[in-house]
C-alpha cells in the first residue's frame, strides 16, 4: 500500500501556529493580560510574563487571586478549544486558510471554575498548562496547574466546567 | 465596622494595582458585606464577536469582593488571602453594562472566613455569577 508522503515540516508548523493564532490573539483580555501559547507538538504551555497591573497586594507584593483566575481560566478554555481544533486541522474538517485569515473558532463556555490558591503567586513571570480530563459533544471537564520557578511547586492549580460550541456537521445537531 | 476601618480598607482596596487597571471601585463595606462596581471596558472583552466580557476579569471582582467581605468582618483582625473560589456563570453579561457583585462574609472562625458573592448587570433578576470561597483569617 502506497503510504502518503509527509508535508514538509514547515508547511504543517506554519499550520497549525496559524490555528493557534487565531485562537489567541483575537480576545481583547488575553492580550490586556499579556498571555501567550508556547506550542511543543499539541502540547501548549501558556505564559504571564510579570507586570505592574497584575498585582493585588502591593504589600507583598502578589499576584490579584483574579489574575490567577484569569490566567487559569483563558488556559482552560483554550487548551480545550485547541484541543477540538487540533483534530479539526488534522482531519482536515477546518480550513487553515480560513483561520489565517481571521476566522475565530468558537470558543467553550465555562459552566462553572474553582480556583485553588497553594501559595501566593509571586512578582515573576508564570506558565499554565491544562489537562482536558473529559470532552464530550456537549460538556468538558478541565484541569489545569500553575507555577513559576519550579515546574513541580504549583502555585495554583483549578478545575472547571464548559460548555461546547455547536457543531454543524453532526446529525443532531 | 468603625468609620475609620471602612475608611482605610476603601483606600485599601482602592489602590490595588490591578483593580485600578480594571477601573474596579469599592461602593459599600462594613459588618462582613462589601459591595463593588466593576465598569464595561472593551479590554477585558472575551469574546469578540458578541463583546462579551472575560470570566477572567468576573474572578477578579469576585475575589477582590469577597476578600473585602471577609476583611469587613467585625471578628478578623487585619488581611486576608483566597484559599480557594468557585465561580458559577449564569449567564454573559450584557456588553455594554457595568457589572455590580455584593459579598458576604456569612461565616467566620479564628482561620477560615467563609464568603458568597453575587454578581450582577443592569437586569438585577438574572445574576451574571455567584460565588463561593474560603478566605484565611490573618492575624494581626
Amino acid at each position: 500500500m502506497a503510504r502518503k508522503r509527509p508535508e514538509p515540516v514547515q508547511v504543517v508548523k506554519q499550520r497549525r501556529d496559524a490555528a493557534l493564532n487565531a485562537l489567541v490573539h483575537g480576545v481583547p483580555y488575553i492580550q490586556f493580560l499579556g498571555i501567550d501559547f508556547e506550542r511543543r507538538g499539541d502540547e501548549l504551555t501558556a505564559t504571564l510574563p510579570f507586570d505592574n497591573k497584575l498585582i493585588g497586594n502591593p504589600i507583598l507584593p502578589a499576584i490579584h487571586g483574579g489574575v490567577t483566575a484569569g490566567f487559569l481560566e483563558t488556559t482552560a478554555v483554550i487548551g480545550l478549544a485547541w484541543s477540538v481544533l487540533w483534530d479539526d486541522i488534522e482531519t482536515g474538517r477546518v480550513d487553515s486558510e480560513e483561520l489565517a485569515v481571521g476566522y475565530l473558532p468558537r470558543l467553550p463556555k465555562t459552566i462553572d471554575f474553582t480556583v485553588d490558591y497553594l501559595r501566593s503567586g509571586l512578582p515573576r513571570d508564570a506558565y499554565a498548562r491544562a489537562r482536558v480530563n473529559r470532552s464530550g459533544r456537549r460538556y468538558a471537564s478541565v484541569h489545569v496547574e500553575a507555577w513559576q520557578d519550579q515546574r513541580a511547586v504549583l502555585f495554583a492549580q483549578a478545575t472547571g466546567h464548559f460548555l461546547m460550541p455547536r457543531r454543524d456537521d453532526g446529525a443532531d445537531g | 465596622m468603625t468609620p475609620d476601618k471602612s475608611r482605610i480598607a476603601e483606600q485599601f482596596i482602592n489602590a490595588i494595582p490591578h483593580c485600578k487597571a480594571l477601573n474596579m471601585k469599592l461602593t459599600h463595606i462594613g459588618d462582613g458585606v462589601a459591595e463593588m462596581k466593576l465598569p464595561y471596558d472593551l479590554r477585558i472583552v472575551g469574546d469578540p464577536e458578541t463583546g462579551v466580557v472575560h470570566g477572567g476579569a468576573v474572578s477578579a471582582l469576585m475575589d477582590t469582593c469577597c476578600g473585602a467581605a471577609a476583611m469587613s468582618h467585625p471578628s478578623s483582625p487585619s488581611g486576608t488571602a483566597t484559599i480557594d473560589l468557585r465561580i458559577d456563570y449564569m449567564r454573559a453579561a450584557t456588553p455594554g453594562q457595568a457589572i455590580r457583585t455584593r459579598a458576604e462574609c456569612y461565616h467566620i472562625t479564628r482561620s477560615v472566613a467563609f464568603v458568597r458573592a453575587t454578581a450582577l448587570d443592569d437586569d438585577t433578576n438574572a445574576p451574571v455569577a455567584t460565588a463561593t470561597g474560603a478566605f484565611t483569617v490573618e492575624g494581626l
